[in-house]
């Protein structure tokens, strides 16, 4: 089956009167496979919304090719419209309608019976509020109702940006059993998220794009497992004895760290082995726990936007890939961590 | 069709085209109503103004009798200095004073006169909806742009130019509504007026077909009004950028072009260079401008001075018109096809 989304090498750059041109985008390349969530993930400023809003055919490509399910965008997107939904950037209504207006309208001009409004807003909780103008709502309340009118065609393919912006806690999780839900029918789901643990539990792929450029894609199991560093956490019956294991275990060829009330071993390929070399020196371990990596230190590592003490780190200041890297199938970690852009603003 | 079917609607739900529609009924009520009470029927009117004519008909005529006899005993006996500035026959003193029938027209109360006094009123109406239709365009696609709703759209109907066309479709066609069934009574209810309090009976089929042109006019005014008011908010996607080039429009192109043309550069015709007029020859059917500044063009019977003559008719206008309200939507549309949505 076609992938709902391809975008290879697309490009936009912003020229301006005064200094140099900003390459938004610079060659990047993405794919979504049908029934998938997909999480796209960037820091500020990276051109997440300019792909999204250059997939939807509110900004104008400099270059690059894109289809929706197989089509080419732009110049198929009357065709292929109907089947996406897509809320970009914060939810933006007219203040003075109400969200039953709203919604109405948008399903008029597409044909829609009405009935569908009223099923979407019950689907975002929106059903009792829904003859209050708009401009009373919370931002919860709105991005609700930019949800529902995503929703209202019933896409094959629903774009998200920053849904959970404003959700309180009970939202957030209806948001995601709701993702999940239309994914397990058969949407393809494109989550644009800074909540990174949202998007390690809801998404099955992720694209990490910065300065235009992306620095890494797939499943979201083997961009962790890729960034895993085989870290072992190794607690002994006797804390008094963590220095002499740390010996025997860097005899042995470990690398390890001393933390306060435990080990951290690295470059072992079996936590066993660390048992072993340890029982043989009869020192017996109490605690042994592989360290998980989660989506949120990958990412910061990757973007190279880690936070250090006492700086404060611009918005463009994160990973440059380098243009002569193979755009598809990256190896996750391959990314230069360059915090610089070069002497054209592109990211280089 | 579906997306002009919904563009009507949002544009009928409005609550600035519902609150300007309603100052817009009761400032044509007022004016209907003032109308109303300031005039009268000709028929108890003229027994009212003859009752007020006839005391002063009667004192007038003592004075002239005065007058006369004075004016014959100078002819009589009075020396050839007492006999200056009285006429040679004293029966012409009465001509200097007005007849009964002037001075019972001079008191005749107002009376609403269809085919000469609602020429006027097509030019209020006109005005007045002329104002609202580009206060309307430009709200109806500046509102949009600002409030996100044009995005919105423009996700479920990526055709740019088609979701233009609809939005300023439904915009026009909802003036022409408004602008017909208002005019239609607007009409109606100046005609009720002229039969209760004036005359109708002066109409013939040319004065009607002479006001239905005016009328016609008008209403292509008050649609041109709004096509340019949503080109403009189009252009700069903010009703302020509507209403920003309308001031600016008054203050340039009125103040700012008569103070450079008329008194600095002091170009014969200075009222030809200012847009109004233009809009004054469409309303009224021509407009005739005077070259006090230039020498005589000709000189009249009694030695008076004719300075020249320039005549701007309505289809002058109409072409300028018309050719601005294309300049301002081909711009328009060009920068909808071209500009991002950012």
């Amino acid at each position: 089956m076609a992938a709902v989304v391809e975008i290879a090498g697309l490009r936009k750059t912003y020229r301006r009167w005064h200094g140099p041109a900003r390459h938004a985008l610079a060659g990047f390349d993405m794919l979504v496979e049908p029934g998938q969530v997909h999480g796209f993930l960037g820091p500020n400023g990276s051109g997440k919304t300019t792909t999204l809003r250059t997939l939807l055919g509110l900004i104008s490509a400099n270059g690059g090719e894109m289809r929706l399910f197989g089509q080419p965008v732009p110049e198929a997107l009357p065709q292929v419209a109907g089947q996406v939904g897509a809320i970009v950037e914060s939810p933006q209504f007219f203040g003075n309608f109400s969200a039953w207006d709203t919604l109405s309208l948008l399903a008029t001009a597409a044909r829609l019976p009405r009935s569908r409004v009223d099923a979407v807003l019950e689907l975002v909780g929106l059903r009792d509020r829904a003859n209050e103008r708009v401009k009373t709502y919370s931002l919860g309340m709105r991005q609700r109702l930019a949800v529902a009118s995503a929703l209202l065609k019933a896409p094959k393919l629903l774009i998200l940006d920053e849904p959970a912006n404003g959700l309180d806690p009970a939202g957030i999780r209806e948001m995601r059993n709701l993702m999940r839900t239309l994914a397990s029918e058969g949407m393809t789901v494109v989550l644009s998220s800074h909540i990174l643990a949202e998007v390690q539990l809801i998404c099955d792929s992720v694209t990490i794009i910065s300065l235009g450029r992306r620095v890494t894609a797939g499943p979201v199991a083997e961009v962790l497992a890729a960034h895993a560093t085989a870290e072992v956490r190794v607690k002994l019956e006797h804390p008094t004895d963590h220095a002499t294991a740390a010996e025997a275990l860097r005899a042995a060829g470990a690398e390890v760290t001393i933390r306060e009330g435990h080990l951290l071993v690295r470059g072992v390929d079996q936590p066993a082995w660390v048992t072993r070399t340890l029982a043989a020196r009869e020192l017996f371990v109490a605690e042994l726990a592989p360290v998980s990596v989660d989506l949120e230190a990958v990412f910061l590592e990757l973007t190279g936007t880690v936070p250090v003490a006492g700086q404060h780190r611009q918005v463009d200041e994160s990973v440059a890939v380098p243009l002569d890297r193979p755009a598809a199938a990256d190896p996750p970690g391959g990314a230069v961590p360059v915090a610089a852009v070069d002497p054209e603003g592109a990211a280089a | 069709m579906s997306l002009i079917n919904a563009e009507l609607r949002r544009l009928a739900k409005r609550r600035l085209v519902r609150v300007l529609l309603g100052l817009v009924i009761a400032l044509l009520a007022t004016v209907a109503v003032v109308t109303a009470a300031t005039h009268y029927p000709p028929g108890p009117g003229l027994a009212r103004a003859e009752a007020a004519a006839e005391p002063e008909f009667q004192q007038q005529q003592r004075l002239v009798a005065e007058e006369i006899a004075t004016c014959e005993r100078v002819q009589e006996s009075g020396s050839g200095d007492e006999r200056m500035g009285w006429p040679r026959d004293c029966q012409e003193i009465r001509q200097w004073y007005p007849s009964r029938a002037e001075l019972i027209a001079f008191h005749m109360p107002p009376s609403f006169e269809f085919r000469d006094d609602f020429r006027a009123m097509v030019t209020v109406f006109t005005g007045l909806l002329a104002m609202v239709g580009f206060l309307v365009g430009a709200s109806f696609v500046g509102a949009e742009w600002r409030s996100g709703g044009m995005m919105n759209l423009l996700l479920w109907r990526p055709r740019r130019l088609q979701v233009f066309g609809a939005k300023l479709l439904a915009m026009v066609g909802g003036l022409l509504g408004l602008g017909l069934g208002l005019g239609a009574l607007w009409t109606g209810g100046f005609w009720l007026i002229a039969s209760f309090r004036g005359v109708t009976e002066t109409m013939t089929s040319g004065a009607w077909q002479s006001i239905g042109l005016a009328g016609l006019r008008g209403l292509v005014l008050v649609l041109a009004a709004g096509a340019v008011g949503f080109g403009l908010a189009s252009l700069g996607r903010h009703t302020a950028m509507a209403m920003g080039i309308a001031i600016a429009a008054f203050v340039i192109g009125v103040a700012g072009v008569g103070i450079v043309i008329g008194a600095m550069l002091q170009w014969p015709f200075v009222e030809r260079w200012l847009w109004p007029t233009y809009l004054a020859a469409w309303l009224t059917g021509s407009v005739e401008l005077f070259d006090f500044s230039g020498p005589c063009e000709t000189i009249g019977p009694f030695g008076e001075c004719e300075p020249a003559r320039m005549v701007i008719t309505w289809q002058d206008s109409g072409l300028l018109i018309g050719a601005a309200v294309l300049l301002v939507l081909a711009a328009a549309m060009w920068q909808m096809h071209r500009r991002d949505v950012t």
